[in-house]
């Protein structure tokens, strides 16, 4: 399963609360995240660093698409 | 990440070192540094309000937001956006300077103040935790003021260009410029040194995205010590510095361009720091995201200007008397305020 939140033009911190609410409800799923600002991006990965999740960025033009896997399934 | 954390630090330990050294220089006593008195002090300056012991352009500002800008370009940060309800944010920046005004000081201020021995800023700064976590509440509640777009560059450069017309008027002093002659507003370092400090703190805030209610919240909100621990090196340099040039005085009598009322110190700076919750930043972030293109955040500072001109035309500023007058009507009102924004502006999380 994979949930997909899409934070692009929200300001810190929304996008870091939208993905660990996304976590929360979720927790064995990836979480797939569009944004937009390399601050959000930093942000969200450093979340998902200390939640122990896995990530891989992807990027294309001025946007980001994070995909989030969850240690253990 | 881990060379982020240390550059942040040793952000923090600078710019606390020079905010403390910039009273030896001539800034007023635990004000080397307080970005919400110097937007004060550039509103005085400017007419928008009469109070003339606090009317001095501070070169500080138009540095902090210059050195950014400079950042932001030099690294590929600056990015021209805006539209996430500019409107709202201008009124939360009013409030967020009128609770300021209250305490007297930002929340960088605060922070100083307690290391300069002023413990009536213990005050002021459990006021910015407790707005913090209140502006927690309405996060995770799903509060957002709503998307920014991009926008065209030229947009993005009219705040640093704001800025480099300020700096313009502080070096060849039209007719039209009012300085303090007595009080804060008389009290100043030399420009170039203003300028410069101004300059190498706003690069740094920068590049570390440094906030000094965005520390306290991450403590709560994710549990991440990153914004933290520049507010903690802050402290530490301020304080050691002060320690050097022995300014520190501990005590709640007697203490610079402050005053002893323990309830508005508090309720000042919960209105201040929920306010900065709800913006995503302090006044400090907020100048910096200015300079990064972010127009709302440079709304943002307008009203924090405007929150400054009506706390001194409205009676509503503290000085080191107590309170004025309205002020705390002001600061109820404020709060009723911005926590009806933090309810109605949400969209339900599932």
């Amino acid at each position: 399963m994979s949930v997909e939140i899409d934070v692009r033009g929200l300001s810190c911190p929304i996008p870091v609360v939208k993905t660990k609410k996304a976590m929360e409800n979720n927790p064995s799923d990836t979480i797939t995240v569009l944004l937009e600002s390399q601050v959000s991006k930093e942000n969200v990965l450093r979340l998902a660093e200390n939640q122990g999740y896995a990530s891989a960025v992807e990027q294309t033009g001025n946007e980001y698409k994070l995909i989030l896997e969850p240690a253990k399934k | 990440m881990k060379n982020q954390k240390y550059l942040m630090i040793i952000a923090g330990l600078v710019f606390g070192g020079l905010a403390a050294y910039m009273t030896k220089l001539g800034n007023p006593g635990n004000m080397g540094i307080c970005v919400a008195c110097f937007y004060r002090d550039i509103a005085g300056a400017l007419g928008f309000h009469q109070a003339a012991v606090v009317q001095y352009l501070r070169p500080e500002i138009m540095g902090l937001c210059l050195g950014a800008f400079l950042a932001a370009i030099s690294f590929g940060d600056f990015r021209a956006r805006g539209g996430s309800s500019p409107l709202v944010r201008f009124f939360l920046g009013m409030f967020v300077m009128i609770g300021a005004l209250v305490f007297l000081g930002c929340p960088v201020r605060a922070v100083l103040r307690l290391a300069g021995g002023d413990l009536n800023a213990l005050y002021g700064i459990a006021g910015v935790v407790i707005g913090a976590m209140i502006g927690i509440y309405f996060l995770k509640r799903g509060f957002n003021l709503g998307r920014a777009n991009s926008t065209y560059p030229i947009a993005g450069y009219l705040m640093p260009l704001i800025m480099v017309v300020l700096l313009l008027f502080a070096i060849f002093q039209p007719e039209f410029i009012h300085n303090s002659e007595t009080g804060p507003g008389s009290m100043y370092a030399p420009l170039i040194i203003s300028l410069l400090v101004g300059l190498l703190i706003g690069a740094l805030a920068q590049k570390t995205r440094m906030c000094f209610v965005g520390g306290w919240r991450d403590l709560s909100l994710v549990k991440d010590s990153y914004l933290f621990s520049g507010i903690a090196a802050f402290f530490v340099g301020a304080l050691l510095v002060n320690l050097l040039i022995g300014s520190v005085n501990i005590g709640f009598e007697g203490q610079p361009v402050a005053h002893t009322n323990a309830l508005w110190n508090f309720m000042g700076m919960v209105l201040c720091g929920l306010g900065c919750t709800l913006l995503g930043g302090c006044p400090l972030r907020q100048t910096v995201l200015a300079a990064e293109g972010d127009t709302d955040a440079g709304v943002t500072i307008f009203g924090l200007i405007v929150g400054a001109a009506v706390s001194h035309n409205f009676i509503l500023a503290s000085s080191p008397t107590g309170t004025g007058l309205f002020g705390p009507t002001a600061v109820i009102i404020g709060l009723i305020f911005v926590c009806a924004i933090g309810y109605f502006m949400s969209e339900q999380l599932d």
